[in-house]
C-alpha cells in the first residue's frame, strides 16, 4: 500500500496538523458582532435580490428567538456570538473573475494545499493535476470556480451561492431553505441569517456530470466565523459526484464554522456526496480548534432517487454532525458511510437520520468510529418509518474502535418503526486496537505509526472504498496523520 | 551465527527464562523441543521483541548486533521472522496488501529500492503455487476466516516472501493435517541455506520428520538442558520430558 509510505513520509515530515499555516491575506471584515444590519450588510456586499434580504431577516429573527441545542454528548467553551466577524473576504475586485485576477498569495495557499485550480494544467495533463471541477471558498467568498464554462456545456451550473443568486434567482429561490427550513435548528437560523458563500449545483434532467465538482473550504481569517451554504440539485434522471474539503490554520482561539448543505434529488436522479473534513483539531491540551455544527440533508423527492454520504471527519475541536436524508419517493434509497477519528481532546457527535416516507424506500448507516487520546465520540441515529411507508429496509452497522484506555466512544441508535412491514436490523461492535495485532504487524516489519494506520485504515476500508478515487488516497494519509502519537 | 548468552526473561515479575545459552550457526537448523510452560514460545517473543517480554539479563547477538536494543521492526528488518503458533488476523487489510506494506518498510529501513507491484505480484505467485494455496485467499483480509491450516501455510508464504535470515518456527505443525504438514514443511525445507540460520520451536518430534534438524535442544524450566543430534527427539519422543522436569515442581 503505497498510502502508508506516504503516510509514515508525511507523518515523519510535519507536524500534527499539515494545513496549520496562517496565511496574511489583506482582508475586509465586517464590524464585529451580529445584528440586523451585519445581516444587511452581508446582502449588500453580495448584491443579493430583496426577497433574500428579507429571507435572511426573517432567520435572523427566528435565532434570535432560539437556544442553543445541549443535548449532543459534547463539552465546549460557549460561543460568544457578538465578539466574532460574521464576514471576511480577501480584498479584491468584485464580479466574475478569472484566475489571473486572483491575489496569487491566496493561489499560492490552495497550491500548499495540494488543490488543483489551474484548469489549463489539468487539461494540459501536467502530472499530478486532477481533473476534476473546484470552487474554492476562502473566509467568507468564493475565490475561483474551475471548469465553469466546460460544464455549462452540458447545462451544468457549478457557480458559488452568491453569484447563482444574482445569475439565476429563481432556481435558487425555489429550492433554498426547502430542505432545511430557516428555523430547522439553532445553526440552521443562524446560517441562514449570515451565511456569505458556498457552491450552488443544478445537474439538468438526464445528465450525468462530466465531472467531479469539489468545494474546498478555507478558513484563514482570525475570530471569524464560516458560515458556507451549500444547495445542489439534481433533476430527473441526472447524476452527481460532489466533494468538500475543509482545512482551517492553527489558531489559540475556537473558530465557529456552522454550514448548511441542502440536496434535492428528483425522479431517478442520483447525488453522490463526499466530505473530507479536516479543520484543525486544537493542539495537544485541547487548546482551538473549529467547532463544526453543520446541518447536511438530502430531500429525495423523487421516486427511485438516491443519496448517498460518504464522510471522513478527521479534524475539528468538537463535530456536531448528522448527513441525513428524507425518504419521500417511492423505491428512494439513501446511504450513509461515516468514518470519524478523534484524538487527543477531540469531541464528535455525529450520525444520520433516515427518514422513510415512501415506499419500499431503502436506507443503508456504516459507521466507523475511531477514538484515540483523550477524545470522545459518539454515534448517534435515527431510523424513521412513517406509518404509510411500507417495504421499508434498513440495514445499520456501527463499530468503534478504541485505541489506548483515556477514550470514550457511545453509540446512541434511535428506531422509530410505525409501519410493522419495515425490515429494520442493526448491528454494533466496538473493540480495542490489540496488542496482538500491533506486535504482529510490527514483527513483520512495520514501525509502530505504520501499524497503527494499517490496522485503522484496514478498520474502516469499506467506508474508505466509498471514495471517489482521487480522494481515497488522501482520505488514507489522513487517518494517519490523525492518529500520529495515539499508541506508546 | 545467533549467539544467545545467559538470557532471562520476564513477563510481568515472572522469570521464564532464566539463563538460557545458545548457539545456532548460519546455514543450521536447531529444534527446541521441551515440555509445556517451558519457556519456548517466549524464546520465539523474546528474540522478536514482544512488548511485555522484558529481557533482564544476558545478551542475543545476531547478525553482529544486540537484537535486544532494537525494536520489533528494526530486528525484522535484520531478517528476524516468527511463524506465530496462532497467526493473528488483520481484518480489512487484504493479504497481500499487508505483506507488501511489510516488504517494503523492511527494505526502505535496510536502504533498499522498494519491490514493484508486478515484480511483487510474480513472486507471489510463485510463493503460493509451491504452498498449494489459491491466489485468491490472499486478496481477502489476511487471517480472516482462515482455517488454522491456511494460517500457517500464509506464515511460511510470508516468510518466503520477506526471505529473513533468522527464521523461528514457533509450534508450526499445531494444527496440521499430514498433507498439509508435509507441504507447510516443504516450504521451510525450500528456504534452508547456508545464510539462514532456523529456530524449529516444536512439541512433538513428528514435525521434525519432515523438517530434518542438525542439532536438538531441550528446554526446559527457562533454560537449556540438554543438547544433542536429531536422535535426541526420538529419544525424547519414546521416554517423554519427565527427566528434564524439575523434581516436585
Amino acid at each position: 500500500m503505497a498510502a502508508v509510505q506516504e503516510t509514515i513520509d508525511a507523518v515523519a515530515a510535519l507536524e500534527k496538523y499539515e494545513h496549520g499555516f496562517i496565511s496574511d491575506i489583506e482582508t475586509e471584515y465586517a464590524p464585529r458582532g451580529l445584528n440586523a444590519d451585519i445581516v444587511r450588510f452581508i446582502s449588500e456586499k453580495k448584491g443579493e435580490p430583496e426577497w433574500m434580504l428579507e429571507w435572511r431577516l426573517a432567520a435572523y429573527e427566528r435565532w434570535l428567538a432560539m437556544e442553543e441545542p445541549t443535548w449532543a454528548s459534547v463539552k465546549y467553551t460557549p460561543v460568544d456570538y457578538q465578539s466574532l466577524f460574521y464576514y471576511a473576504a480577501p480584498k479584491q475586485k468584485d464580479g466574475p473573475r478569472s484566475l489571473d485576477e486572483v491575489d496569487p498569495e491566496i493561489l499560492e495557499i490552495y497550491k500548499k494545499l495540494g488543490i488543483p485550480l489551474k484548469e489549463q494544467e489539468v487539461l494540459a495533463g501536467v502530472e499530478g493535476a486532477a481533473r476534476y471541477a473546484v470552487d474554492a471558498v476562502f473566509d467568507s467568498v468564493s475565490v475561483v470556480t474551475t471548469f465553469k464554462a466546460e460544464l455549462a456545456k452540458v447545462g451544468v451550473i457549478f457557480m458559488p451561492i452568491s453569484e447563482a443568486l444574482r445569475e439565476y434567482p429563481d432556481l435558487v429561490r425555489q429550492y433554498l431553505g426547502s430542505v432545511v427550513p430557516v428555523s430547522d435548528n439553532y445553526f440552521a437560523a443562524l446560517n441562514s441569517a449570515v451565511f456569505s458563500d458556498g457552491s450552488f449545483v443544478y445537474i439538468p434532467p438526464g445528465v450525468r456530470c462530466p465531472m467531479e465538482l469539489s468545494t474546498y473550504f478555507r478558513i484563514n481569517a482570525s475570530q471569524t466565523g464560516q458560515f458556507e451554504r451549500t444547495l445542489i440539485i439534481a433533476d430527473k434522471g441526472s447524476y452527481c459526484s460532489y466533494l468538500e474539503g475543509c482545512t482551517a490554520p492553527m489558531r489559540d482561539e475556537n473558530q465557529l464554522h456552522a454550514a448548511v448543505v441542502e440536496l434535492v434529488v428528483l425522479d431517478d436522479a442520483e447525488i453522490k456526496y463526499s466530505t473530507v473534513q479536516n479543520w484543525y483539531p486544537g493542539d495537544a491540551e485541547g487548546k482551538g480548534g473549529i467547532y463544526n455544527f453543520v446541518t447536511k440533508r438530502a430531500d429525495c423527492r423523487g421516486d427511485r432517487s438516491k443519496v448517498s454520504w460518504t464522510q471522513v471527519e478527521t479534524g475539528s475541536a468538537v463535530t456536531w454532525k448528522y448527513p441525513s436524508c428524507v425518504l419521500k419517493g417511492e423505491d428512494s434509497s439513501g446511504e450513509f458511510y461515516s468514518i470519524a477519528i478523534t484524538n487527543g481532546h477531540q469531541q464528535a457527535d455525529t450520525g444520520t437520520k433516515m427518514i422513510h416516507l415512501g415506499k419500499n424506500s431503502k436506507s443503508r448507516i456504516i459507521a466507523k468510529a475511531v477514538s484515540a487520546g483523550k477524545s470522545d465520540s459518539t454515534y448517534r441515529g435515527l431510523v424513521s418509518v412513517h406509518p404509510k411507508a411500507t417495504g421499508v429496509r434498513n440495514f445499520t452497522q456501527c463499530d468503534s474502535l478504541l485505541i489506548g484506555g483515556d477514550c470514550g466512544s457511545h453509540t446512541v441508535p434511535y428506531i422509530e418503526a410505525r409501519n410493522g412491514s419495515a425490515q429494520l436490523e442493526h448491528e454494533a461492535t466496538t473493540t480495542r486496537l490489540s496488542d496482538d495485532q500491533l506486535f504482529y504487524a510490527q514483527q513483520r516489519g512495520l514501525s509502530q505509526e505504520e501499524a497503527v494506520a494499517l490496522l485503522v485504515n484496514g478498520f474502516v476500508r469499506d467506508v474508505m472504498q466509498k471514495l471517489p478515487m482521487e480522494f481515497a488516497v488522501e482520505a488514507q494519509k489522513l487517518v494517519a496523520i490523525s492518529l500520529e502519537g495515539s499508541v506508546g | 551465527m545467533l549467539k544467545i548468552e545467559n538470557l532471562h526473561v520476564s513477563v510481568g515479575d515472572k522469570p521464564i527464562l532464566k539463563g538460557l545459552t545458545l548457539d545456532v550457526p548460519a546455514g543450521e537448523v536447531h529444534a527446541i523441543m521441551g515440555p509445556n510452560g517451558a519457556g519456548k514460545s517466549t524464546l520465539g517473543y523474546a528474540l522478536s521483541g514482544r512488548p511485555g517480554y522484558e529481557a533482564t539479563e544476558g545478551s542475543v547477538q545476531w547478525a553482529g548486533e544486540d537484537l535486544l536494543e532494537l525494536d520489533p521492526a528494526a530486528r525484522a528488518a535484520k531478517g528476524v521472522f516468527l511463524s506465530f503458533q496462532y497467526p493473528i488476523e488483520i481484518p480489512g487489510v487484504p493479504a497481500l496488501t499487508f505483506v507488501r506494506t511489510a516488504l517494503n518498510a523492511q527494505k526502505r529501513a535496510r536502504g533498499e529500492e522498494e519491490v514493484s507491484a508486478p515484480a511483487f505480484l510474480k513472486a507471489v505467485k510463485a510463493a503460493s503455487a509451491a504452498l498449494k494455496m489459491d491466489f485468491e485467499m490472499l486478496k481477502r483480509p489476511l487471517n480472516v476466516g482462515f482455517s488454522g491450516g491456511e494460517k500457517k501455510r500464509m506464515e511460511i508464504l510470508q516468510m518466503a516472501l520477506l526471505e529473513p535470515s533468522l527464521l523461528i518456527l514457533d509450534e508450526t505443525d499445531s494444527g496440521l493435517d499430514i498433507d498439509a504438514l508435509r507441504i507447510v514443511s516443504e516450504g521451510v525445507n525450500a528456504l534452508r541455506s547456508p545464510d539462514r540460520a532456523m529456530l524449529v520451536i516444536t512439541h512433538y518430534q513428528r514435525l521434525l520428520d519432515y523438517i530434518k534438524p542438525d542439532r536438538v535442544h531441550v528446554l526446559a524450566a527457562g533454560r537449556i538442558v540438554a543438547s544433542g543430534g536429531p536422535e535426541l527427539a526420538h529419544q525424547l519422543e519414546a521416554e517423554g520430558y519427565d527427566k528434564y522436569l524439575p523434581v516436585a515442581a
